[in-house]
């Protein structure tokens, strides 16, 4: 293969351009304090891991942990048990007003938060899922059903219809149909749309910061946020503790980048 | 989507109320948690209310906060540093995607790999991104300090500090943090365009230039505009690297609606203004995805693709 330079300048740039961040907090977070307070900054760090010690213990980040894994795991499992009858019957089935469904959908996914976050919180208050995690699980599900229906129905429409009619054939209902038959062959399209949907709740901010306002409720990026000492920045800890809330999801997209490609095109451009 | 691709066998009736069985629970989900929100929200913006103190009453004020609105200058400010956020990060996420889609397009040794790294700034929380980016342009540890002046202390810039330069930055942490998502889709729309179009007008003789031009530009229409919905909706909604990074300053340098519209509601207490900015945000994001759909043509929304 014949040289191109404009193209190996494009894969260095995607490259450094993308990492380039990260690996400054991640060169930070192995410093020692002198190091951090050093002006001009220095490059190479000395100072091992005394920031995550610091961080996992005096930070309590390990709460946060758990308490992110808890919501994104709970919105994750709930957002597909009631996402994926939801896309099936829109991909397969005689749906009255399928285009309205589908359409309305879009619309939700793109409500600003701030639109839906007062009555949300005042439902929650009457509800008592103030300060719970499920009061989180609920809007996060809300808010990332569109994409893990439109994901999933791509997916199903996909699969041959012959499959479900010899089912039906013999005897099967839509229910064994989809579970027993259509469900094993979608099951790419179902873990695409929960890595995706996994990710969003791992990350989202605003409703956290509403809904969770006990400390040792928190979420991470909700501790992320917030994080401070008492009366400088602590940037050490900080970049320890942004490098751990980094590296599942780094691990996530370096073992499933095809999936979450092939997912997000699915969710958008195939519709 | 879909469409015909029913199954035969079935009694209609029968169907039909399968179909409604499955929907029903993400449909009721999405009407008590989306829906009744919304709804809710536009019959508090015709409210004056106040956050935990009833006895300043609540009385229907009919448009009374949406005519404050149209004169609060502090609104009108972040409206227009709104759109001004809007259209910058934007129109470079998408510029900058396609960019990204091109040499991802391309095949060579280890793409998957950057293809990964090309979605990292998108999979990390923006909470994280921002501080990472707070940090970078810190005043004294920061690394655009060093990279730009060395060891020269003494210019060293506070670049939050400077209302130009955060606004600035705000824009490029954000164009950093989703490019690759832009990419994403302009990528998905690269994949769809037939070989034989390119073979062809190499034939024909044009340059690598005018094939961009002639076949891969017209032919990414759709897939652009989608990126451009997503990314101008996105852009709208921008709250968590305004947060972590300048909480809207200095000044009102970075004050963006949906950010005006979380104080104004939640540290200020004024439910019925607050809520007033935030139907706005959404109004201002409904018209505009109207716009864009227009512009798409009704194959996003469900037409028989296949």
């Amino acid at each position: 293969m014949k040289p191109r330079p404009l193209l190996a300048i494009g894969i260095g740039g995607i490259v450094v351009g993308s990492l380039l961040p990260f690996v400054w907090f991640l060169i930070t977070s192995l410093k020692s304090q002198g190091e951090i307070e050093a002006v001009p900054p220095t490059w190479w760090p000395s100072g091992g891991f005394e920031f995550y010690r610091s961080a996992l213990i005096e930070h309590h980040l390990l709460d946060y942990v758990v308490n992110s894994l808890i919501v994104a795991g709970g919105t994750t499992l709930l957002a597909l048990l009631v996402g994926t009858p939801a896309a099936y019957a829109l991909a397969r089935l005689r749906l009255p007003g399928k285009r309205w469904l589908m359409g309305g959908l879009l619309c939700i996914s793109m409500f600003p938060q701030i639109a839906i976050a007062g009555p949300v919180w005042q439902i929650l208050n009457v509800l008592g899922g103030l300060n719970t995690h499920w009061g989180l699980v609920l809007p996060y599900v809300t808010l990332t059903l569109p994409l893990a229906i439109w994901i999933l129905a791509s997916f199903f429409a996909e699969l041959p219809v012959e499959l479900e009619e010899a089912a039906q054939i013999d005897g099967c209902s839509p229910w064994t149909a989809m579970w027993r038959i259509m469900l094993p062959l979608a099951t790419p399209g179902i873990f695409t749309a929960a890595i995706l949907v996994f990710i969003y709740a791992w990350n989202e901010f605003f409703f956290a910061l509403l809904i969770l306002t006990q400390p040792e409720k928190q979420t991470l990026p909700v501790g992320i946020a917030l994080f401070q000492g008492e009366f400088t920045m602590p940037w050490g800890e900080l970049a320890a503790a942004s490098v751990l809330a980094t590296l599942p999801l780094v691990l996530l997209v370096i073992l499933f980048q095809r999936w979450i490609v092939s997912g997000l095109s699915a969710g958008a451009v195939k519709g | 989507m879909s469409g015909g691709a029913s199954i035969g066998q079935m009694p209609e009736n029968r169907e039909r109320v399968t179909a409604w069985a499955m929907v029903m629970p993400a449909l009721a989900i999405t009407l008590a948690f989306a829906l009744y929100p919304v709804v809710q929200s536009l019959l508090l913006s015709l409210r004056r209310q106040f956050l935990g103190v009833p006895a300043l009453g609540d009385t229907f004020v009919g448009l009374e906060n949406f005519l404050l609105l149209a004169q609060d200058p502090v609104a009108r400010d972040a409206f227009l540093r709104t759109l001004g956020f809007v259209l910058c990060s934007t129109i470079l996420e998408v510029g900058l995607g396609i960019g990204i889609a091109l040499v991802l397009h391309e095949h060579f040794r280890g793409r998957g790999w950057v293809r990964a790294a090309a979605l990292i700034p998108w999979a990390i929380p923006t909470v994280v991104a921002s501080q990472m980016w707070r940090y970078i342009f810190n005043d004294q540890f920061g690394l655009a300090n060093l990279v730009l002046y060395g060891d020269e202390v003494a210019r060293y810039h506070p670049w939050l500090a400077s209302p130009t330069w955060a606004f600035v930055i705000i824009i490029f942490a954000d164009v950093w943090k989703t490019a690759s998502f832009a990419g994403l889709l302009v990528l998905a729309g690269l994949q769809v365009i037939p070989d034989d179009l390119y073979d062809a007008a190499k034939i024909d003789g044009a340059n690598a230039w005018q094939r961009f031009w002639h076949i891969t530009l017209p032919l990414l229409k759709p897939a652009l505009l989608l990126a451009l919905l997503f990314r101008t909706m996105d852009a709208f909604r921008v709250f968590d690297l305004v947060f972590v990074m300048t909480q809207g300053g200095p000044g009102d340098a970075t004050q963006v609606l949906q950010f005006y519209g979380y104080k104004t509601l939640f540290t200020e207490g004024r439910i019925g203004y607050g809520t007033a900015i935030s139907v706005s945000v959404f109004l201002a994001i409904f018209s505009l995805s109207l716009v864009y759909l227009r512009l798409v043509g009704s194959g996003l929304l469900g037409k028989d693709a296949r």
